[in-house]
């Protein structure tokens, strides 16, 4: 009884001491299987990373581009045959780790090789993904009771137009660039201090007409987005560009961010009821300032979940997409590119197909592991108190 | 009730018309033209080159390019550049191949998922939920190109039975039981393969759903006065977790035609995603925007049938 009481004084008089990474770590170390997810992470990103260093430069320690015809189809573990090898030939390691592939290419090398390029193109695409949701999403649940007016769309109509004809004008592009700036800096200064003060009289007042809702607007382009189907819609988009591992995020990203909009667009929604808000702007703090410090912190936690099983998700689309033969162009190694190249052999050669396909498959898993497990972390219902 | 669905039918064909620009921009804007695919072959003269231009309107400005491309859609005239067919022919003769598969995948996916997903919410905690929620994650993490690779590898070994095409090359005269195996075994891999991934997921969905009832007050009621667990489950939680997936009947619908690109090319099956693949590549602009827009109409129309579903199925929705 007393040690209860003296329990309950001592929690009424200090703040918490378990601060915020604190108590996640406390409740991530409980979820096993999110454990092996993160800890699967690390190794892999120290892995891609590995590979990044050894296998770009001018003379790459592991060689992933190295052909040896008198070498193919080794087994893995196997000793390179000294030989009928030339001394540039050797593999550094002196034994094929993973074997070779259908052009005596050392396959461990071509694998660190493609987990840098599944690291990136993952990293890279849900990144583009989420900040373009976040915007999307924040515009929509903060500014969405907001109208667009007719005089917006004029506003809108003129700065696209001389931006275009500069293009046209301008070939530099850079030249067009600064001149788009400078005019657009032009015209919302004469918004600002002219227009809006402006009186309007008789059938001018119809340029301030409302049209739509910014957040109808938003929400009904993520209805369109949503009706494409989305692999088919990103092999079109990657098929028609010129074959490189930037377009491929580009797309994977520009595809992928509807999702992450709804999920914000809801918290935002909710967040902008709640008395914290109310009170930082009984304060005058600054809307942005509330938006960026109060609003977006608490609206992370969903965006999150969803950014580490995007990650998942790009990196299979990714896979598929080198399979089909649209990834990263040839003499670059990937996951996809190695199992599409050795699914000809799969009887004689079954390493070229399955040390891809499980590193594919590890991946992939302990993403989604992990974000299975941050979701159960974050979210306040399902804690349990420990 | 009238006025919800008129209203949601008008978004729904402005949605549709505004798909359409954007597929047809995508598509026409996009870096190289059709007329290019083939620069080498020789029959490719310059005259021949504008005749064709001019055939398809490819010479006239891009709107007007949309007007006619739409008019000959809904007319059911466009033809694909490739082999001047129809294109509505084709697809609706790789819609009948495609089809199949998108049943029996279907059928596998809820007869499996709902006891799966039942029987883990049933033992929560427990070794088979454990084990059931691994599997579905190993599931939805494994690339479908890998595991179709493995099923192959697994079936040919040891079953003896070729698992690659429509059906087995020169089966010609044999007896009609063994053709219904060989199309039997045909058609099982990549249907299991197409359900895997749905397996997973509505499994999770149908224990998390389970799991949410099992909480509700009137289990807890029908506890305490005494029915029996096997009553308890199936009959007072099941029935009011099923609610849900009622209307994802409706969310099934654009599987009809987004047949899996790279399971049909793994297993040379002549579907709907396959001819899509092929249309890319030979820049075939007609049929990818066909099978782009009729799938975006499945979406709206699969959304839309949901939505009525729900209110039918749920008397606490008001409208």
């Amino acid at each position: 009884m007393n040690a209860i009481a003296k329990d309950l004084d001592k929690n009424a008089l200090d703040a918490p001491r378990r601060s915020g990474l604190h108590e996640f770590w406390q409740l991530l170390k409980q979820d096993r299987l999110a454990i092996i997810g993160l800890a699967i992470f690390v190794l892999f990103f120290c892995i891609a990373l590995l590979g990044l260093v050894l296998t770009t430069g001018t003379d790459p320690t592991l060689k992933p581009a190295m052909i040896r015809l008198q070498e193919k189809l080794r087994q893995p573990l196997s000793r390179p045959n000294l030989e009928t090898l030339r001394p540039e030939e050797v593999p550094r390691l002196g034994v094929y780790l993973l074997g070779t592939d259908d052009l005596g290419r050392d396959v461990f090398a071509r694998m660190l090789q493609g987990a840098w390029v599944s690291l990136t193109v993952g990293f890279v695409a849900v990144g583009i993904s989420v900040l373009i949701g976040i915007l999307m999403g924040g515009i929509a649940g903060y500014f969405g009771q907001n109208h667009v007016r007719v005089d917006h769309i004029l506003f809108l109509i003129v700065l696209h137009s001389g931006v275009v004809l500069l293009l046209l004008w301008v070939r530099p592009l850079w030249a067009a660039l600064l001149g788009g700036v400078v005019w657009g800096f032009i015209f919302s200064l004469c918004w600002k201090k002219v227009w809006k003060r402006w009186q309007l009289s008789g059938w001018l007042n119809i340029l301030r007409k409302d049209t739509i809702s910014i957040d109808t607007l938003i929400m009904r382009f993520v209805d369109i987005m949503l009706c494409f189907p989305s692999f088919f819609l990103i092999l079109t988009v990657v098929a028609l560009l010129p074959a490189s591992m930037y377009n491929i995020m580009i797309v994977i990203g520009l595809t992928s961010w509807m999702g992450t909009t709804r999920f914000v667009r809801a918290e935002f929604l909710s967040l902008r009821e709640q008395d914290f808000v109310t009170a930082a702007r009984a304060l005058g703090v600054n809307q942005w300032r509330i938006i960026f410090r109060h609003m977006i912190p608490n609206a992370m936690a969903p965006v999150l979940v969803s950014a580490t099983i995007g990650i998942a998700t790009a990196i299979l689309t990714e896979a598929g997409l080198s399979f089909l033969g649209f990834g990263v162009p040839p003499p670059h190694a990937t996951w996809g590119s190695i199992l599409s190249d050795g699914k000809r052999f799969i009887f004689d050669a079954p390493w070229l197909t399955f040390t891809p396909g499980f590193a594919i498959l590890i991946v992939v898993l302990c993403f989604n592991l992990f974000g299975e497990g941050l979701r159960d972390i974050l979210n306040p219902k399902l804690r349990q108190r420990y | 009730m009238l006025s919800f669905i008129g209203r949601s039918i008008i978004q729904k064909i402005i949605t549709l018309f505004f798909v359409s620009i954007v597929s047809f921009l995508i598509i026409h804007l996009a870096p190289g033209k059709p007329s290019q695919v083939d620069p080498l072959n020789p029959k490719f003269t310059p005259e021949i080159v504008e005749r064709f231009r001019k055939e398809f309107h490819l010479d006239k400005p891009l709107h007007i390019q949309y007007v006619y491309f739409y008019r000959n859609l809904l007319t059911g005239k466009t033809v694909s550049w490739k082999d001047n067919q129809s294109v509505l022919g084709k697809i609706w003769e790789r819609f009948l191949n495609s089809l199949p598969l998108f049943i029996v995948g279907t059928i596998i996916t809820w007869t499996l998922s709902f006891p799966i997903g039942i029987r883990s919410a049933i033992c929560r905690g427990g070794f088979y939920d454990r084990s059931a929620t691994f599997f579905s994650y190993l599931l939805i993490s494994i690339p479908g190109f890998f595991f179709a690779y493995i099923l192959i590898i697994f079936v040919v070994t040891h079953f003896h039975v070729p698992v690659i095409g429509l059906k087995t090359f020169g089966i010609g005269d044999a007896s009609w039981l063994r053709m219904i195996m060989d199309r039997v075994w045909h058609l099982l891999l990549p249907s299991v393969l197409g359900a895997t991934g749905g397996i997973a997921i509505l499994s999770r969905y149908v224990r998390s759903q389970m799991l949410e009832v099992e909480s509700q007050d009137y289990v807890r009621t029908a506890r305490a006065k005494g029915v029996p667990e096997e009553q308890v489950h199936y009959k007072h939680a099941l029935r009011n977790a099923l609610l849900p997936f009622v209307t994802m009947f409706g969310l099934i619908l654009p599987g009809l035609i987004g047949g899996s690109v790279i399971i049909e090319s793994i297993f040379s099956w002549p579907g709907i995603g396959r001819m899509a693949y092929e249309a890319i590549l030979a820049r075939d602009y007609p049929i990818i925007l066909t099978v782009n827009f009729m799938s975006a109409v499945l979406v709206l129309a699969g959304t839309f049938v949901s939505d009525l579903l729900y209110l039918v199925v749920d008397p606490r929705i008001r409208l």
